[in-house]
């Protein structure tokens, strides 16, 4: 089965562990993810900035380590990112900002990515929310 | 066929960025002409109260965006009854003409008719 899969909370919320574990778990089912969508706080999972502290569950870093090692899409909302300050390296250049907290394997890029997942996708599988 | 989607939108219009977040989902989504729908659901139907004053809390008035939502095709727009009542809103005086108010049955069913949902 082809899976789209959206965070919309931040990189502590239990849905965001649970988004990751069931992108874990959809894989090693044989099934395929076609993009992660992160949206409203979950911009915040992609952030580089993010310290943890050593003996708790890094999210940020072991989301980046799923992504880049399966070569997933992981697509950032660009106007929700931007809204909280999670900028690469040309958004900060773009609003002069002096920060870069986004990098590759991250994409910033719009809601066109989330509907075009919606379409390519059996189901879509939300985490999150308000 | 374009698979169809529905974006329930629970969050008042003052409560953060919640409700502006749902609804650009809904506007990107017709001006892409895909099939979509808009239900508000919960404190999301204070986004269709009468007069809002969003200046008086620094905000952007949503009011002006959920006018356009016809102008990107998006005709499915529903709202919750239960909701609406029981927030002491006047269906009557709702600042959409269009929408369509459900019972819970309408919108188990509704939920039903589309392909996937997005509840923010």
């Amino acid at each position: 089965m082809k899976f789209a899969i959206a965070v919309f909370s931040a990189a502590h919320a239990p849905s965001s562990r649970r988004a990751l574990l069931f992108s874990q778990a959809a894989l090693a089912g044989g099934h395929q993810i076609v993009r992660l969508f992160f949206y409203q706080d979950g911009v915040y999972n992609a952030q580089d900035t993010s310290v943890t502290p050593q003996d708790e569950l890094d999210l940020p870093r072991q989301w980046r380590a799923f992504v880049t090692e399966h070569q997933l899409d992981g697509v950032v909302c660009i106007a929700a990112a931007l809204r909280r300050g999670v900028l690469n390296e040309e958004e900060a250049g773009r609003y002069q900002r002096s920060a870069v907290n986004l990098s590759a394997p991250w994409e910033l890029s719009g809601l066109g990515q989330l509907h075009d997942a919606v379409q390519a996708a059996d189901r879509l599988i939300c985490f999150g929310g308000p | 066929m374009p698979a169809s989607l529905l974006i329930i939108s629970r969050q008042a219009p003052w409560s953060g960025p919640s409700a502006r977040e749902a609804l650009d989902i809904v506007l990107a989504g017709g001006a892409f002409d895909l099939p979509i729908g808009l239900l508000f659901l919960d404190d999301g139907v204070f986004q269709l109260a009468p007069a809002q004053n969003a200046k008086a809390v620094q905000q952007k008035d949503l009011s002006a965006n959920l006018q356009a939502l016809s102008l990107f095709g998006v005709d499915d727009v529903f709202a919750c009854g239960n909701s609406v009542t029981e927030r002491g809103l006047a269906p009557s005086a709702l600042n959409m003409a269009t929408v369509q108010l459900l019972d819970p049955e309408q919108i188990s069913s509704i939920i039903d008719r589309y392909d996937q949902v997005i509840t923010l």
